[in-house]
């Protein structure tokens, strides 16, 4: 009833291509988030003025596609730095800065919403900036920019497929290769889009799990 | 002893307190009266260094409070604040709302916090409600758990700025009776408040602010009594 020239060798590439998809994806979502975090933190405590700059580029990273960023910073590091730099490192670098972007303007909404008289009674108990950081403001932001940020964090994991253009091999650019070979075009896409599904519903799940964890409060 | 000498302190052009002096001695309890946008509650915001002063000076126990050197953090351990809104901490229950600060800030052990907590929060009348997260917590009890977070850090002045105006009034009654319990005890207490009554019972004395100005202070019987200055006679008439 179904005949394809699919081996059990193909799908380990396959399987390769998706490790590699979440590698990157790992590491730009881990990267980006830390990062987002110091700037989001920055831009709300030292005020739109001051933060000017920084909301500048982070603009331009929010704004340029994905791909052109990719192209110009593989030619930008590598040829004309001349820096021995792996497309997996630059892939890295430029996804880790897109996420970082978007996830300072989440933190900043997080933040906001924690309301200053909450604030007020933890440094008014003689906690310090930091304290009230850490043991009030963080937590509260948390739970209001999860959904955000889940959502972030799966949008890289499928935009992590323009990586391909630095000459990654992940998920997407591996299925090519199969389809351009096979000529099985639907079965192939298929089967790469169930690999997104199966590395996307844990992190959407946990999302889940966590959110209703928080809603007792 | 708390020493407020000739503090002004201006929002922008208002200027909401127009040199104020008083003097509050340990184990007195003084009540703040007066309308609104009369200063009161900016004063007491003032007294713990949340809001800084233009010019003149409070002192706590000898330690300025407005003076560069002060680290107030430090004096916020000796002087409790409960506010108008309810902020409890919503992720922590209310048990864990009454340990932060104990361990954070006074570095107490989790047991030793939680005894001390679970004492505060019994005081108050919470004892049941340990494991329960604020939002299932009335406004009233709300603001008695605020009131055992305040104290669980031992606090040598308590300052209650208006702590029943944002209650239903069927609540207000279980937050007054605490504080009582805690002028009966001795606390040294500052409350801003719109309660005549309760000023009448609890306070040594009780100062009537107004436009910025303390315009008059004197034991309740004398204040309430007979009233010396006519914007407060006009006020007490107002609110009787």
């Amino acid at each position: 009833m179904f005949d394809t020239a699919l081996t059990a060798a193909d799908f380990a590439f396959l399987a390769k291509g998706a490790g590699v998809t979440i590698l990157v994806t790992l590491v730009s979502v881990l990267a980006g988030t830390v990062l987002g975090i110091l700037f989001g933190v920055f831009r709300y405590q030292v005020g739109p003025v001051l933060a000017a700059p920084l909301t500048f580029v982070l603009d331009i990273f929010r704004s340029i596609p994905l791909l052109i960023q990719l192209v110009l910073a593989n030619a930008f590091l590598g040829t004309i730095l001349r820096l021995n730099i792996s497309g997996f490192a630059v892939a890295c670098i430029i996804l880790s800065l897109y996420t970082a972007a978007f996830c300072a303007e989440i933190v900043r909404g997080g933040i906001e919403a924690v309301p200053a008289t909450t604030r007020r009674a933890a440094r008014s108990l003689g906690m310090t900036w930091g304290q009230d950081m850490r043991e009030i403001v963080l937590p509260l932001a948390t739970r209001v920019a999860l959904p955000s940020w889940i959502g972030l964090a799966l949008g890289v994991m499928k935009d992590s497929a323009l990586v391909y253009i630095v000459q990654v091999t992940e998920l997407l650019k591996s299925t090519q290769i199969l389809i351009t070979r096979l000529q099985e075009p639907l079965l192939l896409l298929m089967i790469c889009g169930a690999f997104y599904f199966v590395i996307s519903f844990p992190l959407a799940r946990f999302g889940g799990y966590l959110e209703k964890r928080w809603s007792n409060d | 002893m708390i020493e407020i000498e000739n503090v002004r302190k201006s929002f922008g052009a208002l200027e909401v307190l127009k040199g104020i002096d008083l003097t509050v001695r340990k184990g007195e309890v003084v009540t703040i009266i007066g309308g609104s946008g009369s200063g009161k509650s900016t004063l007491l915001t003032c007294i713990n260094g949340l809001e800084p002063i233009d010019s003149g000076r409070i002192v706590v126990d000898g330690t300025e409070v407005h003076a560069k050197a002060t680290d107030l953090n430090k004096l916020r351990r000796r002087i409790g604040i409960v506010f108008q809104q309810w902020n409890a901490f919503p992720h922590l229950t209310v048990l864990e709302n009454v340990m932060l600060a104990q361990v954070k800030v006074l570095k107490r052990s989790k047991p030793e916090a939680e005894a001390e907590a679970v004492k505060q929060l019994n005081h108050v009348g919470l004892g049941d409600k340990l494991k329960v997260f604020p939002s299932r917590l009335s406004g009233g009890q709300q603001q008695r758990m605020a009131i055992a977070r305040a104290l669980a850090m031992s606090p040598d002045y308590m300052l209650f700025d208006e702590v029943t105006s944002a209650l239903d009034p069927q609540l207000v009654g279980e937050v007054l009776d605490t504080l009582r319990m805690l002028a009966r005890e001795g606390m040294t207490m500052i409350c801003v408040t719109h309660e005549m009554k309760f000023a009448r019972e609890v306070s040594d004395r009780v100062a009537f602010f107004h436009k910025g100005v303390m315009a008059e202070i004197a034991p309740p019987e004398q204040l309430f009594g007979a009233p010396q200055n006519p914007e407060l006679q006009k006020f007490l008439s107002a609110t009787h």
